[in-house]
């Protein structure tokens, strides 16, 4: 069979799989909808959040990054599971203990006001619409790679398809449907990587294997790297560019942005108990460990088959994916010289090769010279990542929309039956929207990426902690903190990509930190803001200081010890 | 008779030594001592000590980390009569 019938193949079968799953477990009430009737095993929910935090960028692009930044490319590595340490220690057992169904109940609840709760929900709508509108892109762009549909054909196939399990299914359907996403899109990931690990190092390990040396030649593969790199004026692989501060500042806010994104957060509300929440995120990071850790491996095997096969080479003798993925304009090659080879340098005056990261996943298998079948595979473990991922941040929206607006803001009175369909009518919307948006600016979405984790880190990060660490952080404090946190980051990001892009360069960033890295100084503005206001002013009522209490252990320590 | 503020303090307690290993490992290993790290290799791998902490040694840590605290917290529950069955 070709690539395309075993693409249809695959992708077809995933996606009965998911629907027939979110047919058996759609959502028969609210606590359903919203929290999956909080049922959830821990290993369950741990798969389903790795599925759920895992996007198209993990899959597709990260592996292509790391692979072009080499040392620079840890921050994503470190940043994307360091703060699901911060999550398990910190935040996950309290606002299970809590109970509530979102980010902004807990937020709006301990802070005893209604604005504080109003601020929270236009976070978490603003968050999770940007990372979702990127997450349809996605589903758009394997489509038209795999199957040559048009992007917008893909976008509407991934809307549909969501549309059905997301809103019939609530919560539910998705948990279970994201346990199923997450087994497709390891496996699509870990065949290739091993087939790779083989062929360049000798061992099916990719963990171990791009330590280990060319089977061939003996050298470590690592070292042949940096030694490739200096030949041809980039930085070495294992050092990077950029400034320790820098590095320092983005891991940070993409660990702080992790803990804080509501999708993620919401996850430990589905599960029975205290203890069910801690061990959970402990399953969760191992799963997305697998991923994480084979990262690396296949930026190694990728960044060293590239070099091999074409720096210095003769454009005639390109292998054929060379001048396939050229046609679709992700590889572009400019013959400066006029010479015929391909000059690919550190010097971006005489390059003449630029190759898009994406490729490094999605081309690899072709590259490798693998079967067919695992072409098809990673076409069908790409929609996985990003259609579970999908799925998890709509659900917030419309949460976000049918419960914390309609039920706890406007419309208290409203009732089981009226708030369901609220909430998937909600889901309908967000979904179309998303889409939309997806479709008509992509290069707006990219952008807003660094936003969403920045968003995160300074708003909700540093509410959440000081109100379960500290009993006398009141409404004042938390409203003023969340107000500068988001203010602050919001208008650097701003600034640097959208007003004046141009300057956006380490000589003008304030102390050389990116926009990236810029969350970190908002999570701590919101830190010292929200201390500082809480100091002059009232401090929260007595019944405030005992909710506290009550959500820092399981039962009632003392009452019925 | 046991007392919520002992139960806090322990988890507090707990949560100073793992968040220290946490720090230590990613931004202390893996950036701030990287280069200097990057001068020792792990045996028989192509692994610098610093590059292989930023890209792999700092993952598996975390993972190990939120397990202990899971584990001692049931500890810690079961102690104070808080253990939900």
């Amino acid at each position: 069979m070709d690539v395309r019938t075993w693409t249809f193949v695959l992708v077809g079968l995933s996606f009965a799989l998911y629907i027939g799953v979110a047919i058996w477990s759609r959502a028969r009430s609210t606590k359903d909808f919203y929290v999956a009737g909080t049922g959830v095993s821990p290993l369950a929910n741990g798969m389903a959040t790795a599925a759920d935090w895992m996007s198209a960028a993990s899959f597709i692009s990260m592996a292509g990054l790391i692979s072009f930044l080499g040392y620079d490319g840890s921050v994503y590595l470190m940043g994307w599971t360091g703060g699901y340490v911060l999550l398990a220690l910190l935040l996950a057992p309290y606002l299970r203990k809590f109970g509530a169904y979102t980010v902004p109940d807990f937020v709006g609840d301990r802070y005893y006001s209604q604005v504080a709760r109003i601020v929270a929900v236009v976070c978490a709508i603003f968050v999770s619409f940007t990372y979702v509108s990127g997450q349809m892109r996605g589903v758009g762009i394997v489509f038209s790679r795999f199957l040559e549909v048009d992007v917008t054909v893909g976008v509407v196939i991934g809307m549909a398809v969501v549309f059905f399990y997301a809103v019939l299914g609530g919560m539910k359907g998705i948990t279970y449907t994201q346990v199923a996403q997450y087994c497709v899109l390891i496996f699509a990931y870990m065949v290739p990587a091993i087939f790779l690990a083989v062929m360049l190092s000798g061992t099916p390990i990719p963990q171990l294997g791009f330590g280990g040396a060319d089977p061939e030649s003996g050298v470590f593969l690592l070292d042949k790297l940096d030694g490739l790199h200096r030949e041809l004026g980039f930085a070495a692989y294992t050092d990077g560019t950029k400034s320790m501060i820098d590095v320092f500042f983005i891991t940070a806010a993409l660990m702080v942005g992790t803990a804080g994104l509501p999708h993620v957060i919401i996850r430990f509300y589905t599960v029975p108990k205290v203890r069910d929440a801690r061990v959970s995120v402990g399953w969760a990071l191992l799963f997305i460990a697998i991923l994480y850790t084979t990262a690396p491996a296949i930026a190694v095997f990728a960044r060293a088959n590239l070099l091999d096969t074409v720096a210095g080479q003769p454009y005639d003798a390109m292998p054929e994916w060379f001048n396939k993925w050229e046609d679709t304009g992700l590889i572009t090659f400019e013959d400066h010289d006029q010479d015929g080879n391909i000059l690919y340098v550190g010097d971006a005056e005489r390059n003449e090769l630029t190759v898009n990261p994406d490729i490094m996943v999605l081309a690899n298998p072709e590259i490798s010279r693998l079967p067919n079948w695992v072409v098809g595979l990673v076409a069908a473990g790409g929609l996985a990542a990003a259609l579970s991922t999908a799925a998890g941040l709509l659900l917030v929206v419309s949460a976000a929309i049918s419960h914390d607006l309609l039920k706890r803001a406007f419309r208290p009175d409203i009732s089981e039956r009226g708030e369901l369909v609220a909430a998937r009518i909600s889901a309908a919307l967000a979904v179309v929207a998303a889409g939309l948006l997806g479709i008509s600016d992509p290069g707006f979405v990219a952008q807003v990426v660094a936003f969403a984790f920045g968003l995160a880190a300074s708003s909700f990060f540093p509410v959440i902690i000081l109100g379960t660490f500290t009993r006398s952080m009141n409404r004042e404090g938390a409203i003023a903190g969340m107000l500068s946190g988001i203010t602050f980051t919001a208008a650097y990001i701003i600034y640097f990509r959208f007003v004046n892009p141009g300057a956006d360069t380490p000589e003008n960033w304030w102390f050389g930190i990116s926009p990236e890295g810029i969350g970190t100084v908002g999570m701590l503005l919101n830190f010292a803001v929200a201390l500082g206001v809480s100091r002059f002013t009232p401090a929260p009522p007595a019944h405030i200081r005992d909710l506290v209490d009550r959500i820092r252990s399981p039962g009632d320590v003392g009452k019925t010890g | 008779m046991p007392d919520p503020d002992a139960y806090w303090a322990r988890n507090l307690r707990y949560l100073s030594i793992l968040l220290s290993v946490w720090f230590v490992v990613s931004y202390g290993f893996g950036i701030l001592f990287a280069d200097a790290l990057n001068a020792i290799r792990i045996p028989g791998t192509g692994f610098k000590l610093g590059f292989w902490f930023a890209q792999q040694g700092s993952i598996y840590v975390f993972v190990v980390l939120i397990f202990v605290y899971a584990r001692l917290m049931n500890r810690l529950d079961a102690e104070f009569g808080v253990l939900e069955e």
